[in-house]
């Protein structure tokens, strides 16, 4: 580009290392963007402390001018049974985290310390799992459901998430980086598979571990598709399903749509907000070659 | 680099009988390992994948269970239905007007957060936080934004004079609306991702390219954006497949309208086989193969195409 000639003055300081001084116009562009990106999430906190005066009126007000209104809380318990549907999503979640967590740390022990015929066939009938959008057998899998019964049931919900090739192909990079003088430590000193599995192998894996667990617990609890199939009753449903229907529950005060939502967005906030580190390690374990 | 040292590891063919290859041994404990996955596998994925095919040449019976085969007609169905046609159009405007933009949304706001800046903590926290939102809570929260009567958006627009928008029931800006709400969850996360990448860019790289002369949009073109290309690679394929797979927003939002033009492949599933007890589980199987098609072809171009173009150190 012609222009980036004139940035380039001979009288440039080029002694500064790392990443140039940002300029003013890059603080107004981020402001700008700051503004727009982190609005919704800005009303969203507000707006849930809002009274129907300031969010019902015309144009509406962008922070409360006619009091807190805290009892927009205690108003969306009343109007879904939210704390039902918080203890089916923990249950939903803890039995998908630990599920995939478990057969993820197995089959990759397996793919790694384990002898194994068509070892490389195994693993691509892993891999083949991923890539195989949920949406595309959800029929079926509603059906299965549906006749054993499992309609409004944790295991309804939890089921066909209990195992992940995701899971098990990140758990077996981590395991294939072990090394194997430890393994052969263990071994000699008479621990079998199961015991340097668990005492060994998975401690030294905690951070691997760590990325795994937090992504999987991020899709258990924000799934929407799959519980908004298999359960009917309002009290078998889980928090997002509560959520997506309470705009067509109460439409007439928003405040108190917003406070559910923010009760529902709880923990996966203070997971983003602390375990971001995490969450980039586990999120993008595909993208590094 | 491992597979050539197991052939050290097995003992010649000259020693004594007795002692077998250590690799040689049954695979049966490491079948008992894969197990409880390839239980699950079994009912809920390749089950499920034959059983798909089987219903997608089903018909429907008068309690509205899979019933008699039909032969191809539930294909000939999907080819012969402009609705269906209107599906796939609504689907890939959808997936360009997602991906796109929030790539390079996340790409700009990457960029200006490498610099040198005040509170950059502060700022990548507040940056990803949209990530926190799950789809549902997204939805509900752009539904309150999009009211038309008593709406912020609405409302914002009254001080520049903007009569009301029907954001959500606009047969023309529905569509946008649904995608902008999809942007907005989805960058956060982009942003995490070009994050990481530039983070773990190598700093000589950029100081040589300096002291070339090399600086600002050329900077970021000829060096950064080279750099970064797997993780862009990575969003473009993650991203495409992922706003194929959209549904709960345009649940909560539109229910696939008005007039069908929010509703996308997946949508159109849902509707198919569950909505207002339809229970079309043949035709709706039809559709799922079709996506799950769209989905293999899509991955195999990209990683066909894309990965050649792909800068990798």
């Amino acid at each position: 580009m012609s222009g980036s000639t004139s940035t380039t003055s001979p009288t440039r300081r080029r002694t500064s290392r790392g990443p140039r001084r940002a300029s003013a116009w890059t603080y107004v562009i981020l402001g700008v963007l700051f503004v727009l990106v982190l609005f919704p999430a800005y009303y969203a906190v507000v707006g849930s402390f809002m009274g129907t005066a300031d969010t019902n009126s015309f144009p509406p007000a962008l922070w409360p001018t006619s009091g807190i209104h805290a009892e927009n809380y205690s108003g969306v318990l009343r109007l879904i049974p939210l704390e039902r549907q918080y203890l089916n999503s923990i249950l939903q979640t803890g039995a998908i985290t630990i599920g995939q967590v478990v057969t993820s740390a197995l089959a990759a022990y397996a793919f790694v310390f384990l002898d194994l015929r068509w070892r490389g066939l195994w693993f691509a009938l892993f891999l083949s799992t991923m890539m195989i959008p949920y949406e595309s057998i959800i029929i079926p899998n509603y059906l299965f459901v549906s006749d054993a019964g499992l309609k409004d049931t944790i295991a309804g919900l939890a089921l066909p998430f209990l195992a992940t090739g995701f899971g098990t192909f990140l758990l077996r990079q981590s395991f294939l980086a072990f090394p194997t003088e430890l393994r052969d430590a263990a071994r000699v000193d008479g621990a079998g598979h199961l015991r340097f599995l668990t005492s060994i192998l998975l401690p030294l894996s905690r951070p691997t571990l760590a990325a795994l667990g937090i992504y999987s617990a991020l899709s258990a609890w924000n799934m929407y598709f799959w519980p908004l199939l298999v359960t009917t009753r309002a009290q078998d449903q889980t928090v997002q399903i509560g959520i997506g229907q309470l705009q067509s529950s109460d439409a007439d005060n928003p405040g108190m749509v917003l406070a559910g939502v923010m009760l529902a967005l709880l923990p996966t906030l203070l997971l983003v907000v602390f375990g971001q580190r995490f969450i980039v390690r586990g999120l993008t374990a595909g993208a590094v070659k | 680099m491992t597979a050539t040292h197991t052939e050290v590891e097995t003992p010649a063919p000259t020693a004594a009988p007795p002692a077998r290859p250590r690799r040689r041994r049954g695979s049966g404990l490491a079948l008992l390992f894969l197990l409880p996955a390839l239980a699950i596998f079994a009912v809920f994925v390749f089950y499920p994948l034959a059983r798909s095919v089987i219903l997608s040449f089903q018909g429907v019976d008068i309690v509205g269970r899979p019933g008699a085969f039909v032969g191809t007609a539930n294909y000939a169905r999907l080819f012969s239905d402009p609705g269906f046609v209107k599906v796939l159009g609504v689907t890939a405007g959808f997936t360009v007007l997602t991906v796109v933009p929030s790539i390079v949304g996340g790409l700009a706001i990457a960029l200006l957060l490498q610099q040198k800046i005040r509170a950059i903590r502060f700022f990548r926290t507040a940056f990803a936080l949209p990530f926190a939102f799950s789809v549902a809570t997204a939805s509900v929260v752009f539904q309150v934004l999009y009211n038309p009567a008593s709406g912020v958006l609405n409302g914002l627009l009254s001080y520049l004079g903007v009569d009301p928008v029907r954001w959500l029931t606009n047969p023309t800006l529905a569509l946008f609306s649904v995608a902008l709400a999809t942007v907005w969850m989805q960058i956060g996360y982009n942003l995490l991702v070009l994050s990481a990448g530039l983070g773990a860019m190598d700093e000589e790289v950029l100081e040589a390219a300096r002291l070339d002369g090399a600086s600002g949009l050329r900077l970021q073109r000829s060096i950064v954006l080279p750099l970064i290309t797997p993780q862009l690679f990575f969003l473009v394929v993650t991203g495409t497949i992922h706003s194929l797979q959209s549904f709960g927003q345009i649940r909560i939002l539109t229910r696939g309208g008005p007039e069908g033009n929010t509703t996308t492949l997946v949508y159109s599933i849902f509707e198919q086989a569950f909505d207002y007890n339809n229970s079309n589980f043949g035709y709706a199987s039809a559709q799922a193969l079709v996506l799950l098609l769209v989905v293999l072809v899509i991955t195999a171009v990209q990683f066909g195409i894309l990965e050649r173009k792909v800068f990798y150190r």
